[in-house]
Protein backbone atom coordinates (compact mmCIF):
# COMPACT_ATOMS: atom_id res chain seq x y z
CA UNK A 1 0.00 0.00 0.00
CA UNK A 2 1.34 3.42 -0.91
CA UNK A 3 2.09 6.03 1.74
CA UNK A 4 -0.51 8.45 0.34
CA UNK A 5 -3.21 5.77 0.59
CA UNK A 6 -2.34 5.18 4.24
CA UNK A 7 -2.46 8.93 4.93
CA UNK A 8 -5.84 9.13 3.16
CA UNK A 9 -7.28 6.40 5.37
CA UNK A 10 -5.89 8.06 8.52
CA UNK A 11 -7.45 11.41 7.53
CA UNK A 12 -10.77 9.73 6.65
CA UNK A 13 -10.77 7.85 9.97
CA UNK A 14 -10.09 11.05 11.93
CA UNK A 15 -12.92 12.80 10.08
CA UNK A 16 -15.51 10.08 10.61
CA UNK A 17 -14.52 9.19 14.18
CA UNK A 18 -14.64 12.79 15.36
CA UNK A 19 -17.97 13.28 13.54
CA UNK A 20 -19.25 10.21 15.40
CA UNK A 21 -17.96 11.78 18.63
CA UNK A 22 -19.96 14.92 17.80
CA UNK A 23 -23.07 12.83 17.24
CA UNK A 24 -22.78 10.40 20.16
CA UNK A 25 -20.93 12.24 22.95
CA UNK A 26 -23.10 13.13 25.92
CA UNK A 27 -20.99 16.14 26.88
CA UNK A 28 -21.42 19.19 24.66
CA UNK A 29 -17.86 20.41 25.33
CA UNK A 30 -16.49 17.15 23.90
CA UNK A 31 -18.86 17.48 20.94
CA UNK A 32 -17.68 21.03 20.26
CA UNK A 33 -14.00 20.10 20.41
CA UNK A 34 -14.58 17.01 18.24
CA UNK A 35 -15.86 19.33 15.52
CA UNK A 36 -12.22 20.50 15.27
CA UNK A 37 -11.18 17.01 14.10
CA UNK A 38 -14.02 16.83 11.59
CA UNK A 39 -13.30 20.25 10.08
CA UNK A 40 -9.56 19.65 9.93
CA UNK A 41 -10.11 16.18 8.45
CA UNK A 42 -12.38 17.57 5.74
CA UNK A 43 -9.68 20.17 4.99
CA UNK A 44 -7.22 17.30 4.59
CA UNK A 45 -9.60 15.55 2.19
CA UNK A 46 -9.80 18.77 0.15
CA UNK A 47 -6.00 18.66 -0.14
CA UNK A 48 -6.27 15.09 -1.44
CA UNK A 49 -8.80 16.34 -4.01
CA UNK A 50 -6.38 18.99 -5.29
CA UNK A 51 -8.51 21.86 -3.94
CA UNK A 52 -5.80 23.86 -2.20
CA UNK A 53 -7.72 27.14 -1.95
CA UNK A 54 -10.87 25.51 -0.57
CA UNK A 55 -8.75 23.66 2.02
CA UNK A 56 -7.30 26.99 3.16
CA UNK A 57 -10.75 28.58 3.30
CA UNK A 58 -12.00 25.58 5.28
CA UNK A 59 -9.27 26.00 7.90
CA UNK A 60 -9.70 29.79 8.08
CA UNK A 61 -13.50 29.95 8.25
CA UNK A 62 -14.54 26.67 9.86
CA UNK A 63 -11.69 26.01 12.29
CA UNK A 64 -10.83 29.66 12.89
CA UNK A 65 -14.31 31.16 12.78
CA UNK A 66 -17.33 28.91 13.13
CA UNK A 67 -15.73 26.59 15.70
CA UNK A 68 -14.71 29.57 17.83
CA UNK A 69 -18.20 31.09 17.88
CA UNK A 70 -19.70 27.67 18.67
CA UNK A 71 -17.29 27.36 21.61
CA UNK A 72 -18.15 30.92 22.71
CA UNK A 73 -21.87 30.06 22.58
CA UNK A 74 -21.21 26.93 24.65
CA UNK A 75 -19.31 28.93 27.26
CA UNK A 76 -21.89 31.77 27.34
CA UNK A 77 -24.84 29.43 27.93
CA UNK A 78 -23.24 27.80 30.95
CA UNK A 79 -26.14 25.72 32.20
CA UNK A 80 -26.36 23.62 29.05
CA UNK A 81 -24.72 20.61 30.68
CA UNK A 82 -27.99 20.12 32.56
CA UNK A 83 -29.98 19.69 29.35
CA UNK A 84 -31.03 16.15 28.57
CA UNK A 85 -29.56 14.76 25.37
CA UNK A 86 -32.41 12.48 24.37
CA UNK A 87 -35.39 13.64 22.40
CA UNK A 88 -38.93 12.52 23.06
CA UNK A 89 -40.05 12.45 19.44
CA UNK A 90 -37.06 10.61 17.95
CA UNK A 91 -35.04 8.58 20.44
CA UNK A 92 -31.55 7.19 20.11
CA UNK A 93 -32.51 3.74 18.83
CA UNK A 94 -34.89 4.91 16.04
CA UNK A 95 -32.34 7.56 15.11
CA UNK A 96 -29.59 4.97 14.93
CA UNK A 97 -31.76 2.67 12.80
CA UNK A 98 -32.58 5.59 10.53
CA UNK A 99 -28.96 6.54 9.89
CA UNK A 100 -27.97 2.87 9.40
CA UNK A 101 -30.62 2.50 6.69
CA UNK A 102 -29.66 5.88 5.23
CA UNK A 103 -25.93 5.06 5.04
CA UNK A 104 -26.73 1.66 3.49
CA UNK A 105 -29.00 3.19 0.83
CA UNK A 106 -26.62 6.06 0.00
CA UNK A 107 -23.53 3.85 -0.25
CA UNK A 108 -25.42 1.26 -2.30
CA UNK A 109 -26.68 3.95 -4.68
CA UNK A 110 -23.35 5.66 -5.16
CA UNK A 111 -21.58 2.37 -5.78
CA UNK A 112 -24.03 1.29 -8.46
CA UNK A 113 -24.30 4.60 -10.27
CA UNK A 114 -22.11 5.05 -13.34
CA UNK A 115 -20.74 8.53 -12.64
CA UNK A 116 -19.56 10.74 -15.43
CA UNK A 117 -15.74 10.70 -15.46
CA UNK A 118 -13.28 13.29 -16.63
CA UNK A 119 -10.57 12.19 -19.03
CA UNK A 120 -7.81 12.96 -16.59
CA UNK A 121 -7.53 14.15 -13.03
CA UNK A 122 -5.39 17.24 -12.54
CA UNK A 123 -3.61 18.52 -9.45
CA UNK A 124 -2.84 22.03 -10.71
CA UNK A 125 -3.07 25.04 -8.33
CA UNK A 126 -6.65 26.35 -8.38
CA UNK A 127 -6.40 29.77 -6.73
CA UNK A 128 -5.95 31.75 -9.97
CA UNK A 129 -8.78 29.84 -11.67
CA UNK A 130 -11.12 30.49 -8.73
CA UNK A 131 -10.22 34.18 -8.72
CA UNK A 132 -10.98 34.47 -12.43
CA UNK A 133 -14.29 32.61 -12.05
CA UNK A 134 -15.37 34.74 -9.07
CA UNK A 135 -14.83 37.96 -11.01
CA UNK A 136 -16.25 36.72 -14.32
CA UNK A 137 -18.95 34.03 -14.32
CA UNK A 138 -19.84 34.32 -10.63
CA UNK A 139 -19.58 38.09 -10.19
CA UNK A 140 -23.23 38.60 -9.19
CA UNK A 141 -23.30 35.84 -6.51
CA UNK A 142 -19.93 37.12 -5.29
CA UNK A 143 -21.30 40.64 -4.80
CA UNK A 144 -24.52 39.30 -3.27
CA UNK A 145 -22.41 37.29 -0.82
CA UNK A 146 -20.96 40.51 0.59
CA UNK A 147 -24.48 41.89 1.12
CA UNK A 148 -25.55 38.61 2.79
CA UNK A 149 -22.56 38.75 5.12
CA UNK A 150 -23.28 42.38 6.03
CA UNK A 151 -26.94 41.56 6.75
CA UNK A 152 -25.93 38.54 8.83
CA UNK A 153 -23.45 40.66 10.80
CA UNK A 154 -26.02 43.35 11.58
CA UNK A 155 -28.73 40.76 12.26
CA UNK A 156 -26.56 38.77 14.67
CA UNK A 157 -25.56 41.92 16.55
CA UNK A 158 -29.18 43.10 16.74
CA UNK A 159 -30.58 39.76 17.90
CA UNK A 160 -27.97 39.07 20.56
CA UNK A 161 -27.83 42.51 22.19
CA UNK A 162 -29.76 43.25 25.36
CA UNK A 163 -33.18 44.86 25.12
CA UNK A 164 -32.79 48.49 26.18
CA UNK A 165 -36.38 49.78 26.02
CA UNK A 166 -38.68 49.83 29.07
CA UNK B 1 -7.83 -0.54 -3.07
CA UNK B 2 -7.90 2.51 -5.32
CA UNK B 3 -9.04 5.80 -3.88
CA UNK B 4 -11.68 7.14 -6.24
CA UNK B 5 -14.80 9.22 -6.36
CA UNK B 6 -16.75 6.58 -4.43
CA UNK B 7 -14.41 6.83 -1.41
CA UNK B 8 -15.13 10.53 -0.99
CA UNK B 9 -18.86 10.08 -1.63
CA UNK B 10 -18.93 7.37 1.05
CA UNK B 11 -17.25 9.67 3.57
CA UNK B 12 -19.75 12.38 2.59
CA UNK B 13 -22.68 9.99 3.08
CA UNK B 14 -21.44 8.95 6.54
CA UNK B 15 -20.87 12.58 7.56
CA UNK B 16 -24.37 13.47 6.35
CA UNK B 17 -25.96 10.60 8.29
CA UNK B 18 -24.08 11.53 11.48
CA UNK B 19 -25.16 15.16 11.07
CA UNK B 20 -28.77 14.12 10.55
CA UNK B 21 -28.57 11.93 13.67
CA UNK B 22 -27.23 14.89 15.65
CA UNK B 23 -30.01 17.18 14.42
CA UNK B 24 -32.72 14.60 15.13
CA UNK B 25 -31.69 13.36 18.57
CA UNK B 26 -30.39 16.50 20.30
CA UNK B 27 -32.61 18.90 22.18
CA UNK B 28 -29.75 21.29 22.82
CA UNK B 29 -29.93 24.09 20.23
CA UNK B 30 -26.12 24.41 19.91
CA UNK B 31 -25.81 20.67 19.24
CA UNK B 32 -28.45 20.97 16.52
CA UNK B 33 -26.35 23.72 14.90
CA UNK B 34 -23.29 21.45 15.09
CA UNK B 35 -25.27 18.78 13.22
CA UNK B 36 -26.15 21.33 10.55
CA UNK B 37 -22.45 22.15 10.17
CA UNK B 38 -21.67 18.44 9.68
CA UNK B 39 -24.33 18.22 6.95
CA UNK B 40 -22.95 21.32 5.19
CA UNK B 41 -19.43 19.86 5.35
CA UNK B 42 -20.62 16.62 3.72
CA UNK B 43 -22.29 18.61 0.94
CA UNK B 44 -19.09 20.60 0.38
CA UNK B 45 -17.03 17.41 0.27
CA UNK B 46 -19.33 16.05 -2.46
CA UNK B 47 -19.09 19.30 -4.45
CA UNK B 48 -15.30 19.28 -4.39
CA UNK B 49 -15.07 15.54 -5.10
CA UNK B 50 -17.33 15.82 -8.15
CA UNK B 51 -15.42 18.91 -9.28
CA UNK B 52 -12.16 16.97 -9.06
CA UNK B 53 -13.25 13.71 -10.68
CA UNK B 54 -15.95 14.54 -13.21
CA UNK B 55 -15.05 17.92 -14.70
CA UNK B 56 -11.96 19.85 -15.68
CA UNK B 57 -13.11 23.22 -14.29
CA UNK B 58 -13.33 24.54 -10.75
CA UNK B 59 -17.09 25.28 -10.62
CA UNK B 60 -17.67 22.79 -7.80
CA UNK B 61 -15.03 24.50 -5.68
CA UNK B 62 -16.78 27.86 -6.24
CA UNK B 63 -20.03 26.33 -4.95
CA UNK B 64 -18.16 24.94 -1.94
CA UNK B 65 -16.80 28.43 -1.18
CA UNK B 66 -20.29 29.95 -1.38
CA UNK B 67 -21.65 27.21 0.91
CA UNK B 68 -18.85 27.91 3.41
CA UNK B 69 -19.72 31.61 3.27
CA UNK B 70 -23.41 30.90 3.90
CA UNK B 71 -22.49 28.48 6.71
CA UNK B 72 -20.56 31.27 8.42
CA UNK B 73 -23.56 33.61 8.14
CA UNK B 74 -25.90 30.85 9.34
CA UNK B 75 -23.71 30.03 12.34
CA UNK B 76 -23.47 33.70 13.37
CA UNK B 77 -27.23 34.34 13.14
CA UNK B 78 -28.14 30.92 14.58
CA UNK B 79 -25.91 31.30 17.62
CA UNK B 80 -27.19 34.86 18.16
CA UNK B 81 -30.72 33.42 18.24
CA UNK B 82 -29.53 30.72 20.68
CA UNK B 83 -28.12 33.42 22.98
CA UNK B 84 -31.39 35.38 22.76
CA UNK B 85 -33.36 32.22 23.60
CA UNK B 86 -31.05 31.58 26.56
CA UNK B 87 -31.57 35.14 27.84
CA UNK B 88 -35.37 34.85 27.66
CA UNK B 89 -35.97 31.21 28.69
CA UNK B 90 -32.77 30.55 30.73
CA UNK B 91 -32.31 27.27 28.83
CA UNK B 92 -31.48 26.35 25.26
CA UNK B 93 -33.63 23.24 25.13
CA UNK B 94 -35.37 23.58 21.77
CA UNK B 95 -38.65 22.39 23.29
CA UNK B 96 -38.69 25.33 25.69
CA UNK B 97 -38.61 27.73 22.76
CA UNK B 98 -41.54 26.25 20.88
CA UNK B 99 -43.91 28.91 22.19
CA UNK B 100 -41.59 31.64 20.78
CA UNK B 101 -42.37 33.86 23.81
CA UNK B 102 -42.24 33.70 27.57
Amino acid sequence: MELSTIIFFVVAAVTILSAAMVAFSSNIIYSAFSLLGTFAGVAGLYVFLGADFVAGVQVLIYVGGILIIILFAVMLTHRITDVEITNRTVGRIPGFALIAVLIFLLVQTLRETAWLRAKEVSFAPTTATIGDLLLESYLLPFELASVVLLVALIGAATISRKETKD
Amino acid sequence: MVIGLESYLTIGAVLFALGLYTVLTRRNAISVLMGVELILNSANLNYVAFSHYTSANADGQIYAIFVIMLAAAEAAVGLAIVLAIFRIFHTIDVEAAETLKE
